[in-house]
């Protein structure tokens, strides 16, 4: 079996408010030298079998049109097989 | 006979019912589109109504694009089908690239619902050539991410093209840059609004009328074009 996990973030020149709203309440919650926060998303993709070849050129390809909008956001994907 | 007018339903729209009456309030015929469609049905052109499609997972219109429906108005529209995409539909539009940029959650975290003051840019996208260029007008706003992004270049050059359809005035609701509400692709047949001109085609239901040029304009264009 093979574990896929594509992490999303918005780029780093898209104002992310969640991410600063989450930066607000960390601070209020008593957590001091907070900098910066963004928040993202992240998917666990449990496969059947190892991926290679061209199933893993399709899940790079999806990653990139699918599970991220590449006008917004980047994405790192890690295979754990 | 009268134009027709397509308007898809998603699971999770909306505005549908009301873009269905604008467009009979215009004197054209609305035509139910169902997302698993896998025909358009004659239609003239296509409007994407505001709501949630597919509940907003995964990204606001992501899911949506893969819909049946949207493939066949993606490979029409790129030949000239005239398409507008209010709201959510806008969402699907970016998404889709058929305009560029995206839409992102409102720099202030809070969903608005207003009566919003915009001013019409380009009176020369097939949705728009019923408005004189400078017209301010005053239509609802309601979204929770309405905040349109892209590159600088993309944005210098929606500008220079003349295909910022329109934009906001006073205070910019949902952090959108420069004061976009919504563009056009190069040919003008693809629009993309954040406001909800649908919802302001009547005086009992409406705070104007204004919103109903947008679709006396397509009528216009169509009957022009045949």
């Amino acid at each position: 079996m093979a574990r896929v996990v594509v992490n999303v973030a918005l780029k780093p020149e898209i104002l992310d408010p969640q991410g600063r709203a989450v930066a607000g309440a960390l601070g209020r919650l008593g957590l001091s030298g907070v900098i910066d926060v963004r928040q993202g998303k992240q998917f666990i993709i449990d496969l059947d079998g190892e991926l290679e070849g061209e199933r893993a050129e399709l899940m790079k390809k999806l990653a990139a049109e699918l599970l991220s909008n590449p006008v917004i956001e980047d994405f790192t994907l890690t295979v754990e097989n | 006979m009268s134009a027709r007018i397509g308007v898809v339903t998603f699971p999770g729209s909306l505005d549908d019912a009301d873009a269905a009456r604008a467009i009979r309030i215009a004197g054209a015929t609305p035509v139910a589109l169902w997302h698993g469609d896998a025909n358009l049905h004659d239609v003239d052109a296509v409007v994407l109504p505001g709501g949630f499609s597919y509940g907003d997972y995964l990204r606001c219109g992501a899911i949506a694009k893969f819909a049946p429906v949207m493939s066949l108005i993606i490979e029409k529209a790129q030949v000239g089908l005239p398409v507008l995409g209010i709201c959510n539909g806008f969402q699907i539009l970016c998404e889709s690239h058929l305009l560029p940029g995206a839409l992102t959650r409102n720099d202030h975290q809070h969903f608005i619902c207003v009566d919003q003051k915009l001013q019409i840019e380009s009176t020369e996208t097939l949705w728009t050539r019923d408005f004189s260029p400078g017209q301010q007008i005053v239509i609802p706003l309601k979204n929770g991410e309405g905040g349109y992004v892209a590159s600088e270049a993309t944005l210098d050059e929606l500008f220079a093209e003349n295909r910022v359809v329109a934009t906001y005035v006073g205070n910019n609701p949902n952090g959108s840059y420069r004061n976009i509400a919504g563009i056009s692709n190069k040919a003008g047949n693809v629009v993309g609004l954040m406001p909800h001109p649908e919802h302001a085609v009547e005086a009992l239901t409406g705070p104007t009328t204004d919103g109903i040029p947008f679709f006396t304009s397509i009528l216009k264009s169509l009957v022009g074009a045949s």
